[in-house]
């Protein structure tokens, strides 16, 4: 009989562990069981003996590591309970990117959520969050702060739509995290109305030919290389890369281009200012602090653990609306992705 | 107040000045009176609106929101108006239809005493998104600093109304916000507005550089030389009871110079070049630029710089005399006008610059190479027969300014660029040698992002990134040992001393020359060669 919500999960140097079923989540090290949220490489690693996700957060992970980054895989079906070593393990929709999960684990009636990372807003590119009641829910903080309010993404995206109008003879370079970002950028750009050939980096064509063949419809993409042509041929063109290219020599190739960034992170003026982002996109895959705080009222969980990102404040804020809560130093994940 | 921030916004982290220009014409475009008129005032801030103090603002949120968690969110923003903006949650959300322009905003503080208005900030901020809470918050907090010069915003009225700038410059001191006859005029709905302004603006008449192939054009009968002075030009004007000192692109710098002011008793319109100098009785002690800048861009002048840093006009030109407008008449006729002109001036404020006499270029030549005095910048060349038009027309006048002055430097840091060069290391710290000559290291003596081709910037940038060792955000610091470096050839205008750097000077217009790859680094300049140059000036003062 369990006492202590730690003995079914806690923290460990190799990520989070669960005594009770001695399976990993998104561990940071090679492990013998991991459950896995989503394909962020901070989350998804190569190399351990066994893999539990779900069918695309699997396909995603080979995409990314090759087929052998794994030893065994097995598809988990969102909402559907397995049991490993007597502990009740189930996946449910995260909103993140395509594929994401939250992994609820349960023993003798007591649940635990792990939220990996999740968002509350629509998403045109995955299955929105779904709430599932709990006695401790494992939050992630990366916004966590009540300067992050994620204005409506559509009004984001209008934008860039504007600026493409405005600056016609220029190229827009959208930096976007391979996976995710740059799919919902590419997807509401076309909901938006914006039709034409969208250009896209080497390191995002593998994961947006994934995204099309899941049903999620990007639209004409083409890579952005110069085998055919001038760099004039991307005047009035957008083209999406990871965030890093576009400080390479790589974004060279483009007519003056307008260095946008899609990201929460663009909330913050210094932050744009300091990268050189001319035109910031504020738009991202993590919950803003209104979403933090609504999920935890809504799940109203008796204990909140939170993790990766500014957990002081999230914890001050639990304090002040009587909530349990207390930062979870797990190591090895990113706070600054999105 | 909506189209307003985002106009804000985008200025602020656009780079170019053709895409600020852009985005000023295309807001003044969709933008109806007043409130394009009252954004372009509070960018050019000349807009007056009553302060609201940053206390006031704290003790705003400190009602609505736990102040741990206030001093959580500033310390991570570390701004304090885009703080507020973002933290700030409405009591009930707003209706579209209630959210204020910018000219109900600025109406409203102007009738509102200090106390009411907190109280309308907060109704606001209640009804604007976060975007638009920050741009209220920086124009009552009087903050407001984008990047955008008037002369930027004067050039994309000119554009927005495809007319010349020096139209907009000569006008532009007449009129108040929010300029209504102005726009009416510039989208053609209007006829042009009278310059109302007493003692109004003359756009100035400019020079192009002297190139080879004019060199033969350069005759005495047909070019009348005068020395180039080293200050800033200046217009001024004393009219129907007004005294106004312009800079060459025509602001008000009035302020700054009352000592000028007060011995403008004359009537008419002067052009020449605003000094730091000592007048006595034989002669005119001129102080080097570093001596000027101690008065520029000031609000106010206190007596003792007025004392240690006496203003001087050294004049050049007669554009008004009295009231008649003498612009159209040569050259050779307003400099008699202005040599009887400025003969009953008070001669500690002002001089004639003298014309150089010459009979061969080759003359002219060798008195540029050695002019005799260290604050000449080189020679102006003046048509005898040349009105004074507005604008840099080419042929009437020619600058030719001295050579730069030059010394090899040591790249040590490196920066990335903006906007088409953000994936070049383009903005390079040099540096020269100092210490010991057996153990020597380097100190920056200055920055410079331009004089250098295409090709070369590849070069450079290639060097940078196999030479890093270490990296600080967008800045790299290069391999710069005696042994191995980059050398550059800077060239640069002058020096001045400053307080703000290591070295304890500051070069004007320094530039990339030349790449010295053949150099060692061991070889290049060390400080007391600047020191000396320094020297050179001061012996003069």
């Amino acid at each position: 009989m369990l006492t202590r919500p730690e003995e079914l999960l806690r923290s460990t140097p190799t990520g989070l562990y669960s005594p009770a079923g001695d399976f990993h989540i998104d561990p940071v090290s090679p492990v013998e069981r991991a459950l896995i949220t989503h394909g962020h490489a901070d989350h998804a690693r190569p190399g351990h003996r066994h893999v539990m996700a779900t069918r695309q957060t699997l396909d995603i992970m080979g995409i990314r590591y090759g087929d052998n980054f794994a030893g065994t895989t097995q598809a988990a079906e969102l909402g559907t309970v397995s049991e490993i070593n007597g502990v009740k393990v189930s996946f449910h929709p995260a909103g993140h990117v395509l594929g994401s999960a939250q992994i609820a684990v349960e023993k003798d009636g007591m649940r635990i959520v792990c939220s990996g990372d999740y968002k509350r807003a629509a998403d045109p590119t995955c299955i929105g969050f779904e709430p599932v009641p709990c006695d401790v829910f494992i939050t992630e903080a990366t916004f966590a702060l009540p300067v992050f309010r994620h204005p409506d993404a559509r009004d984001e995206i209008a934008k860039l739509v504007k600026s493409i109008a405005q600056f016609p003879e220029r190229s827009h370079l959208v930096g976007a995290y391979a996976l995710g970002k740059a799919q919902r950028v590419i997807r509401m750009l076309r909901d938006a109305g914006y039709d034409r050939t969208i250009y896209i980096h080497g390191a995002l064509t593998k994961l947006c030919e994934y995204y099309q063949s899941q049903g999620i419809d990007l639209g004409p993409l083409s890579p952005a290389t110069l085998e055919t042509g001038t760099p004039q041929d991307f005047a009035g063109s957008v083209v999406v890369g990871p965030p890093s290219s576009f400080q390479d020599r790589w974004a060279r190739r483009f007519p003056d281009p307008v260095s946008c960034f899609a990201s929460g992170w663009m909330r913050i003026r210094q932050r744009a200012r300091q990268q050189g982002v001319e035109l910031p996109i504020i738009l991202s895959d993590h919950c803003d602090w209104d979403e933090l705080t609504g999920t935890i009222r809504e799940l109203a969980p008796s204990q909140i653990w939170v993790t990766h990102g500014r957990e002081e404040a999230l914890v001050r804020w639990c304090d002040l609306n009587g909530f349990a809560a207390r930062p979870l130093h797990l190591v090895g994940y990113e706070d600054e992705g999105d | 107040m909506r189209e307003f921030a985002a106009l804000l916004d985008r200025l602020v982290l656009t780079p170019q000045r053709n895409g600020k220009i852009r985005l000023l014409v295309d807001y003044f475009r969709q933008t109806p009176d007043p409130d394009r008129g009252l954004a372009l005032a509070a960018i050019t801030r000349d807009l007056d609106i009553a302060n609201v103090k940053p206390a006031m603002l704290r003790a705003l949120v400190a009602e609505r929101m736990d102040e741990q968690l206030f001093a959580y969110s500033y310390d991570y923003v570390g701004d304090l108006a885009e703080t507020i903006s973002l933290v700030w949650s409405a009591r009930e959300p707003s209706r579209a239809n209630a959210i204020p322009t910018l000219g109900d905003v600025v109406a409203s503080l102007a009738r509102a005493s200090r106390s009411d208005a907190i109280k309308l900030v907060e109704k606001w901020l209640d009804q604007l998104d976060a975007s638009a809470r920050y741009a209220l918050l920086k124009l009552v907090t009087g903050g407001l600093r984008i990047g955008v010069s008037a002369r930027l915003a004067k050039q994309a009225l000119a554009d927005f109304g495809s007319v010349d700038v020096s139209e907009i410059e000569e006008l532009w001191h007449g009129l108040k916000p929010p300029y209504q006859s102005l726009f009416a005029w510039l989208e053609g709905k209007a006829e042009k507005p009278a310059s109302l302004a007493a003692a109004p603006f003359r756009p100035v008449m400019l020079s192009t550089p002297l190139e080879e192939p004019d060199y033969t054009k350069i005759v005495a009968e047909d070019y009348a030389a005068e020395w180039k002075w080293d200050g800033i030009r200046v217009q001024l004007t004393a009219e129907t009871g007004q005294r106004r000192i312009y800079s060459r692109t025509g602001d008000d710098i009035s302020h700054a110079f009352p000592d000028i002011a007060d011995a403008m008793n004359f009537a008419g319109t002067l052009d020449g070049e605003l000094l730091v100098a000592r007048s006595t009785d034989e002669s005119v002690e001129i102080g080097a630029f570093g001596d000027l800048q101690q008065r520029l861009n000031r609000k106010a002048v206190s007596a003792r710089q007025m004392e240690s840093h006496p203003a001087f006009v050294r004049l050049y030109d007669l554009l008004i005399d009295g009231d008649e407008d003498i612009r159209t008449l040569s050259f050779a006729e307003r400099r008699q006008r202005l040599e009887r002109f400025a003969a009953a001036l008070d001669p500690s404020r002002f001089d004639l610059s003298p014309l150089v006499a010459y009979t061969t270029f080759e003359d002219l030549a060798a008195l540029r190479r050695d002019p005799p005095h260290p604050v000449i910048e080189g020679l102006m060349l003046k048509r005898w027969d040349s009105t004074y038009v507005p604008g840099r027309p080419k042929g009437p006048w020619f600058k030719w300014k001295r050579d730069p002055f030059t010394i090899d430097a040591v790249l040590v840091y490196a920066q990335r660029g903006h906007g088409k060069r953000s994936s070049f290391y383009s903005d390079y710290t040099f540096a020269v040698w100092t210490g010991p000559e057996d153990d020597p290291h380097l100190v920056p003596v200055g920055k410079a992002y331009f004089g250098f081709t295409d090709e070369e910037l590849k070069q450079l940038d290639a060097y940078v990134r196999n030479n890093t060792t270490e990296r600080f955000g967008p800045v790299r610091s290069v391999r710069a040992e005696p042994a191995h470096g980059l050398v550059l050839e800077v060239a640069f205008e002058g020096l001045n001393r400053s307080k703000r750097h290591k070295s304890g000077v500051a070069m004007r217009f320094p530039r990339i020359a030349r790449l010295r790859w053949d150099k060692p680094p061991i070889e290049a300049d060390r400080l007391e060669t600047l020191e000396a140059l320094l020297r050179d000036s001061d012996a003069t003062d």
